[in-house]
Order: C-alpha cells, then structure tokens, then sequence
C-alpha cells in the first residue's frame, strides 16, 4: 500500500499526525458546516419554546413524581384483559404482517421477482409501510374499522409488512444460488425451486424476523389505545386524562414488565433457531 | 451381479425434513398456537355490524383523500415539515451526545461493573418506552410544542445508539487497543485513537439511520403535543381536511425515501 505516515515538523523533531493538513481542513469544514446546521435548527425550536415552562418542568416532575408513588396496586386486576388484548394485537398484527410480507419479499428480491415492474411496485409497499408509523395507521383505522382492537391489529400489520419484508427480501438475495441450481437440475418447476431450494434457506431469517418484529410490536401496540385503537394504551390515556396518576405508575410498570418479558421470550426463541 | 442391494425397499418418494426436528415439540407448538388462536380471537369480540357500516364509510374516507391537496395550507404544512427536520436533527445531535458516554460505560471491556450496571440500566430504560409515552411526560413537564418532542426523541435515542455504540466497542479489536495504550496513551488518547476509529464507520451509518428514525417519529409526536408535522397532521385529522392529511403523508413518505436513499450512499461511502 501506499500510506505514508504523516508527519509534522517542529524544532526538528518529527511529530506523527493522524491526518495530513487537507485531511484536517476537510474535517474541520464538515465540523463546522454540522455545528451551523444545529445551531441554526437549535434557535428555530427555541423560538418556539414558551422557556418559563420549561423552568418550571424539574418543580413539575418533582410534584409528579410524588403523585405516581406509591403506585395503586389494586389496579392491576383490571389491567390483566388490556394486556391480553395488547398481546393478542401484537401478535395477531404479526401474523398478519408476516402473510403479507413474505410474497412481497419474494417479489421485491432481484432474484425471484416475476418482473421488474412487480419488482418496483413491492418496494413501493415497503417504503410506504415503513414511513407511516403505526399510530397514524391506527388513526386513520379508527376512523375505518370503529375505535378497538381491530384497528390496532391492522395498523400493527400493515406498519410491520414493510420492516419485515425488506429484511427477507435482503436475505433472499444474498441465498447461495448453487442449492437452487441443484434443485432446478432435477428438472423443478419454478414453484418447486422457491420451496426446496429457496425456502429452506431463507426460513430460520423469516422466523428469526417474525420474532424480533413481535418483540418490537408488543412495544407498540401498547401505546395505540391513545387514538382508541385498543391495548392498555387506552388505560393509560384515561387515567392521565383524570390526573390519576398513581394509576399511570401502576400502568408504566405493567408496561415495563410485559416488555421485559416478550424481549426475554424473544431471545429465547431466537436463540433456539439460530 | 448379486452384491448390488436391492433398491425396491428404498422409498422413492422424497420429503422435505420438518423445520422443527423433535416431533413433540413441533406438535406441541402447532396444538399451542392454534389454542391460543382461537383464543384470541373470540376474544377480540368484533362487530359485524359495525364493519360492515364501516366498509362504505372506509370508501368514502378513502376517496376524500383524493386527490391529495397540496395547495391549501401549503404554508402550514411546509412549517410543520421544516419544525420536523429541525426537531428530528438536534435531538439526534443531543441523543448521540448523550449516548456517547453512556455507551462507553455500558461496554464491558471499559467500565468497571456498577458504571456497566448503571449504564444498562438507563438504556433498558430508554427502550423500554416508546417515543410517544416519553412525548406523553415531556409535554406534561415542558408544555406544548417542539421542545418537549425534542426531549422525547432525544431520550430515546440514547437507549438506540447507547447500546450499539455499547455492542460494537465489546466487539472491537483487542489488538489495537493493546497496541494504542503500549505507546502510553492517556485515557482519552486510547479511546481517540483505538477505540474510536473502530466503531466509527457504523456509528456514522447509526446516525443517519437514527436521524431517519427521528424525522419518523417526529410525525407522530405531535399528535400528543410534541410539535412538528405531527401536530399539523393531527389538526388535519381533526378538522376532517383528509385531503391535506394525504399530502402530508405523501410528503413523509417522499422524505423518509430520501433519507433512506441518502444514509445507504452515505453508509457505502464511509464504509
């Protein structure tokens, strides 16, 4: 190779330096340039910032947090159906997502789509899946389905449709084309090269996906309730509504159970099939 | 010519192997899941009636959001997108430098047990709760508006870029780090010169990838109040202007494509 150490100069003593004088400039110009950027996007939110409030916000935290301990224990027992039905949008949302995604995989990947028009058109559902968060799925499901868990179990399948698509389609691309070949040489449809040569390969990181996405999507279904979409979101808006805050401690702790659980479960059963 | 074995008792028909080996396990999973099927859903307790009502209102809600209306409150929407990128920016700024060393405490190979346990535990935290709970809590404390969003995203992207700056810092070559701190390297030296150009390349990837994440869940931190193009798409929402609401929406859809578009050549150029 023909990297030079870099070196500077002084009182005769050479010095090592990590990068050479342009190296340093062109740093120091995308150092600035980034620096303008937040500085500038700093001053815009702070115009718009009432600062008196946020004076007051470590008086209001502390006042809050007086208010949410000790948490209201007894709540629970009303909690156990929003939290089945939490479960139960995740993981039927996960589902729903997973019937979806895995042909539109097959047809957003280079090397199995029928053609490049379908090609175009799967990304397209990708992209637009992945860019609508499920809370304006959810919103405007609402506005579709009625208010409940319906809605939150679309809108938990179609956000999810897209993360989980892309990430099987990326990895039908990368299959070792040699085992499809081999399958094809015993004279295979198309259809039975997908199922024994594609397939097999490609189904640990579809169930691999299927998982990650339930452990992602329990997180979110928790917070649907806030537009009426079902989950133990609804309680949660409810009680910050009536000020009931030592229901909302109870809640977030609820929460942060049910989250350490399905990750707990999450990594279990991925580890088991990887 | 009779030491050949006789093949007629091999089978000619060929079955894939199950993906599940143990039999038991497999069965027990297939009787599980369809209980809990069912389960489920006779407990989701859906309307008929109501969706049925629902498929012509779904027809009409669909069809007023075309054509998608650009020009009405085009100023309006052209605010909440730019407080949205100004938002989505310095909250992944302040995040990262948050995160920074919060996940060099949280690497093993760095930090003594009770900076590790502590610094775990903000993460876990940070993960924990979505971005819109965290936006819930920060307009109640900072009021409405994009400071409180700022906050919430900020906080959330320290439990993103905390624990893979963490991951990739336990991942890093041994070698180097040896190597830096024979020369005598101070602390800072050690972690500038071996640990740093090292995890580099990915976490500028993270950055621009959190970035994306950020100017997403900066749509949806306004509907609690958090600012942004969220609010002005709830406001669109709630004054049944659909029409506008689908402009927005294309228009995010239009921005995350660029910014994905964007962090994938930036990520090959660092690389």
């Amino acid at each position: 190779m023909g990297a030079v150490m870099v070196v500077s100069k002084e009182n005769n003593d050479l010095i090592w330096k990590r990068r050479t004088s342009k190296e340093q400039w062109v740093n120091w110009f995308f150092w600035l340039l980034g620096i303008s950027i937040v500085l500038f996007a700093w001053n815009i939110i702070s115009e718009k910032t009432v600062w008196f409030f946020v004076q007051d916000a470590p008086r209001q935290a502390a006042d809050m947090g007086t208010r949410m301990v000790p948490p209201k224990w007894s709540y629970i027992s009303k909690l156990v159906k929003p939290v089945w039905d939490t479960i139960n949008i995740a993981t039927l949302g996960t589902i729903i997502a997973m019937t979806i995604a895995i042909p539109v995989a097959f047809c957003a990947a280079r090397n199995t789509t029928p053609h490049s028009l379908v090609r175009i058109l799967a990304l397209f559902i990708i992209v637009s899946s992945r860019s609508v968060n499920s809370l304006i799925w959810a919103l405007m499901l609402v506005f579709i389905l009625g208010p409940g868990i319906l809605a939150g179990t679309v809108a938990i399948g179609l956000r999810s449709i897209g993360f989980c698509a892309k990430l099987i389609y990326e990895s039908i691309e990368e299959i070792d084309q040699n085992q499809v070949e081999a399958v094809k040489a015993t004279g295979a449809s198309n259809l039975q090269q997908m199922v024994f040569g594609i397939l097999p390969q490609v189904l640990p990181t579809i169930a691999g996906v299927g998982i990650y996405r339930w452990d992602i999507n329990i997180r979110e279904s928790t917070i649907l309730g806030l537009v009426g979409a079902g989950g133990i979101g609804l309680q949660l808006n409810g009680s910050i509504n009536t000020l009931a805050w030592t229901q909302v401690s109870t809640i977030l702790l609820v929460i942060l159970f049910t989250v350490f659980v399905s990750e707990w479960v999450s990594a279990k059963v991925r580890g088991a099939i990887i | 010519m009779n030491n050949l074995p006789d093949t007629s008792t091999y089978p000619t028909i060929w079955d894939k192997p199950p993906f599940i080996k143990k039999a038991w396990l497999r069965w027990s999973i297939i009787v599980g899941a369809t209980l809990y099927l069912i389960a489920a859903l006779t407990s989701m307790d859906i309307n008929i009636q109501r969706l049925l009502e629902g498929i012509p209102r779904g027809q009409r809600f669909i069809d007023s959001f075309f054509p998608p209306n650009f020009a009405d409150n085009r100023g309006v929407v052209w605010e909440g997108i730019l407080e949205s990128v100004w938002m989505a920016i310095i909250s992944t700024v302040a995040g990262i430098a948050l995160s920074i060393p919060i996940g060099l405490g949280a690497a093993r190979n760095l930090a003594p047990l009770w900076v590790y346990m502590f610094c775990r535990f903000i993460i876990a935290g940070s993960r924990t709760f979505p971005e819109i709970i965290l936006a819930i809590f920060a307009v109640k404390l900072f009021g409405f508006g994009p400071f409180a969003g700022f906050i919430a995203l900020s906080l959330g992207t320290i439990g993103f870029f905390a624990k893979l700056l963490a991951e990739d810092i336990e991942n890093s070559s041994e070698a180097q780090a040896e190597a830096v701190k024979a020369t005598g390297a101070n602390w800072f030296q050690w972690i500038n010169y071996s640990i740093q150009p090292q995890v580099m390349p990915r976490m500028i990837g993270l950055s621009v990838y959190r970035l994306d994440i950020n100017f997403r869940e900066s749509a949806v931190v306004g509907i609690v109040g958090g600012g942004g193009i969220g609010a002005t798409l709830n406001t669109a929402f709630s004054r049944y202007e659909f029409d506008t609401a689908a402009a927005i929406l294309l228009v995010i859809i239009c921005i995350v494509m660029v910014l994905e578009y964007a962090s994938s050549i930036l990520r090959k150029w660092v690389q």
